[in-house]
C-alpha cells in the first residue's frame, strides 16, 4: 500500500512540474522574438554552453566511435559482412548515440552550470535587484540561456557525430582492414536523408528539453546554497530521463 | 506619469492586511512617508520589515489596503507601470545583489544601458560620477569578489542612484559591517538624500546608526505600527514594548524566554510527556 501511495504522490507531483514546466516554456517562447533582437546576449550564451561542452564531447564522441566500430566489426563479421561498417556506425550515430549521448553530456556540463548560475543569482537577490532595475530577469538572465542551449545543442551533436564517425573508421579501416573506398560509399548507400532529419529533429527537441530542464531547475530553486545543489542534481535527472523517454517517443513516432 | 508629487506624503500605507500562510505579517497597517526626508522603519526580526518594502516596490501585493506611492496605486500595476514606477525607485539590498560576472563599472552602468541609448562616452562619465560620489572610482576595474562588503555595498549604492531615482530603499545596510564601514554608509546616506533630493527609507533594527540619520522614525511591532515620531522623542518614550527595543533590554513584552513548560517541573522531568 505505501508502495502505490508513494508512486502515486510522485507521479501527481511529476504531473504538476511538467504543467509549471510548460507554462514557463511558453513564457520563454512568448519573449523569444525580443530576445532574439539582443542577438549579441544570446551568442554570448551559445559560446558559454558550447565552449563548455566541446571538449567532453569530442572526447567522447570519439571513444564511442572507437567502441562501435569494434563492436560492430565483430558483430558484422560473424555475417560475413563487414563491410557495411561504415553505414551501419554512422546511422547509429546520427539517429541514436549523437543526439541522446550528446544531450546527456550536455546535461551534466553546460546544464548544471546553467542551473547553478542562475539558483546563484536568484539566491543572492541578483535576480530581484534586477526587476528593482526595471529588468526583467526571465527576458534579460533566462531567456539568452535557453536559447544559447537551443542552438549549441545541434552544433554539439553534429561534432559529436563526425567525430564519432571518424573513430569507426579508425577501427574498421585503420585498424581491421576494411577497404576506405567501401566504408565510405556503403556509408553513402545506407544513410538517407530521412535519417540525418530524424538526428536533426531530435537534436532540436532535446536541446529544447536540456535547455529548459536547467533554467526552470536555477530559476526555481529555492534561494538558498543546499536548494542551488539540489537544483543542479535535480537537472541532470530529469534531462536524462526525459531525454530518453523522448526519444523513444520520436523514434517510435518516425518509424 | 512620475513621483513628482507636491510636498507632504510622497508614500502611503493604509490598511494593509497581508499574511504568509495562517501567519498573519500585517494586519492593519498605516504609515505615511514624507517627501525628502529619510524615515526609519525598525522593528524586531521577523516582523515584516522587508515585507513591507516588497509590497511598497510591488514585488508582493497586499491582501487588503492601499499603497500608494506618489500617483501610483502600486497593487493595481501591471507590469509595464510597476517598471516605469520602479525606474524611479533605487534600492540598496542587503549584500549588495551585484552581478557577479560583472566588473564594477559594469554594474553601475547596468541600469543606463539596459534602459537608455545613451552613447559609450556619456555613460562612462555617469558612473565615474557615481563611483566618485560613494568613494569608489579608483575600483571600477575590480570585480564583486575582491571588494569588501561595505565596498559593496557602496557600488550598490551608486548604481541605485545612477538613474536619478526619486526615492532610495535600503534594507539593513547596516548589517555585518565594521565600524568604519558603517560610519561611511551613515554619512552617505544623510548626504545623498540631501545632494540629491531624495526620499529615502532606511530599514533596519540598529537604533544608534539610525539616529545619526533618520528624520522620522516608525517602530513595527506584531503587525503594526507600535510608535512613530522623531528618533529622539521614540528613545525617551515609555511605553514598555517601545523601551525595550529601543534600549536592548533582553526581557519585555518580547519574551527573552521561547515558550517553555514550567522550569522546575521541567528539570523534575514531569514536563516530558508534553514533549
Ligand atoms: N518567502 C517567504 N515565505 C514564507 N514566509 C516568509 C517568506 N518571507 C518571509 N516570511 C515570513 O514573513 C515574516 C516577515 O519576514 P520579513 O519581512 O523578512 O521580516 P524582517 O525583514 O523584518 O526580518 C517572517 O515571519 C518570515 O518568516
Ligand atoms: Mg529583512
Amino acid at each position: 500500500m505505501g508502495l502505490v501511495r508513494e508512486i502515486g504522490a510522485t507521479f501527481a507531483a511529476f504531473i504538476h512540474a511538467l504543467g509549471s514546466m510548460a507554462i514557463f516554456l511558453g513564457r520563454l517562447i512568448m519573449y523569444t522574438p525580443a530576445g532574439l533582437l539582443r542577438f549579441r546576449l544570446v551568442v554570448q550564451q551559445v559560446h558559454n554552453a558550447g565552449a563548455l561542452s566541446l571538449v567532453i564531447i569530442m572526447l567522447s564522441g570519439f571513444f564511442v566511435g572507437l567502441v562501435l566500430g569494434l563492436q560492430g566489426f565483430d558483430l558484422l563479421a560473424r555475417f560475413n559482412s563487414e563491410n557495411v561498417l561504415g553505414g551501419a556506425t554512422a546511422l547509429a550515430l546520427i539517429k541514436e548515440l549523437g543526439p541522446v549521448v550528446t544531450a546527456l553530456l550536455f546535461a551534466g556540463r553546460a546544464g548544471t552550470a546553467l542551473a547553478s548560475e542562475i539558483g546563484l543569482m536568484k539566491a543572492t537577490d541578483q535576480l530581484s535587484a534586477m526587476e528593482m532595475m526595471a529588468v526583467d530577469p526571465m527576458k534579460r538572465v533566462v531567456l539568452p540561456r535557453f536559447l544559447g542551449g537551443v542552438i549549441a545543442m545541434p552544433l554539439l551533436v553534429a561534432i559529436f557525430t563526425a567525430i564519432g564517425i571518424f573513430g569507426a573508421w579508425v577501427v574498421g579501416v585503420a585498424l581491421m582492414g576494411v577497404d576506405p573506398g567501401v566504408f565510405w560509399s556503403q556509408m553513402q548507400s545506407l544513410v538517407s536523408m530521412d535519417d540525418v532529419r530524424e538526428g536533426i529533429f531530435k537534436s532540436i527537441v532535446f536541446g529544447v528539453a536540456a535547455s529548459l530542464v536547467a533554467v526552470y531547475e536555477g530559476y526555481t530553486a529555492w534561494p538558498t546554497a543546499e536548494g542551488v545543489g539540489r537544483a543542479t542534481t535535480r537537472t541532470v535527472v530529469i534531462t536524462a530521463v526525459s531525454v530518453l523517454i523522448l526519444d523513444y517517443m520520436i523514434t517510435a513516432a518516425l518509424l | 506619469m512620475t513621483l513628482a508629487a507636491p510636498e507632504g506624503n510622497l508614500i502611503e500605507l493604509r490598511g494593509v492586511r497581508f499574511r504568509r500562510g495562517a501567519f498573519r505579517v500585517f494586519d492593519g497597517l498605516d504609515m505615511t512617508i514624507p517627501k525628502g526626508k529619510v524615515t526609519a522603519v525598525m522593528g524586531p526580526s521577523g516582523t515584516g520589515k522587508t515585507t513591507l518594502l516588497r509590497l511598497i516596490t510591488g514585488q508582493l501585493k497586499p491582501d487588503a489596503g492601499s499603497v500608494r506611492v506618489g500617483d501610483y496605486e502600486v497593487p493595481e500595476l501591471g507590469l509595464g507601470r510597476l517598471y516605469e514606477m520602479r525606474r524611479q525607485m533605487g534600492m540598496l539590498f542587503q549584500n549588495g545583489a551585484l552581478l557577479t560576472d560583472f566588473t564594477v563599472f559594469d554594474n553601475v552602468a547596468f541600469p543606463l544601458r539596459e534602459h537608455t541609448r545613451l552613447p559609450e562616452r556619456l555613460i562612462r562619465h555617469i558612473v565615474l560620477t557615481k563611483l566618485h560620489a560613494v568613494g569608489l572610482r579608483g575600483a571600477a576595474t575590480l570585480f564583486p569578489g575582491e571588494l569588501s562588503g561595505g565596498m559593496n555595498r557602496r557600488v550598490a549604492l551608486a548604481r541605485a542612484i545612477v538613474m536619478d531615482p526619486d526615492i532610495l530603499i535600503y534594507d539593513e545596510p547596516f548589517v555585518g559591517l565594521d565600524p568604519i564601514s558603517m560610519g561611511v554608509i551613515v554619512r552617505l546616506i544623510r548626504r545623498l538624500n540631501d545632494a540629491l533630493g531624495l526620499t529615502s527609507i532606511v530599514v533596519s533594527h540598529d537604533v544608534n546608526e539610525l539616529e545619526q540619520v533618520a528624520d522620522h522614525s516608525y517602530l513595527l511591532a506584531e503587525g503594526r505600527v507600535v510608535a512613530a515620531g522623531a528618533h529622539r522623542e521614540l528613545m525617551e518614550e515609555d511605553s514598555p514594548l517601545v523601551r525595550q527595543f529601543m534600549h536592548g533590554e533582553a526581557d519585555g513584552p518580547v519574551a527573552y524566554h521561547f515558550p517553555a513548560p514550567e522550569y522546575g517541573e521541567d528539570l523534575l522531568g514531569r514536563g516530558q510527556e508534553r514533549r
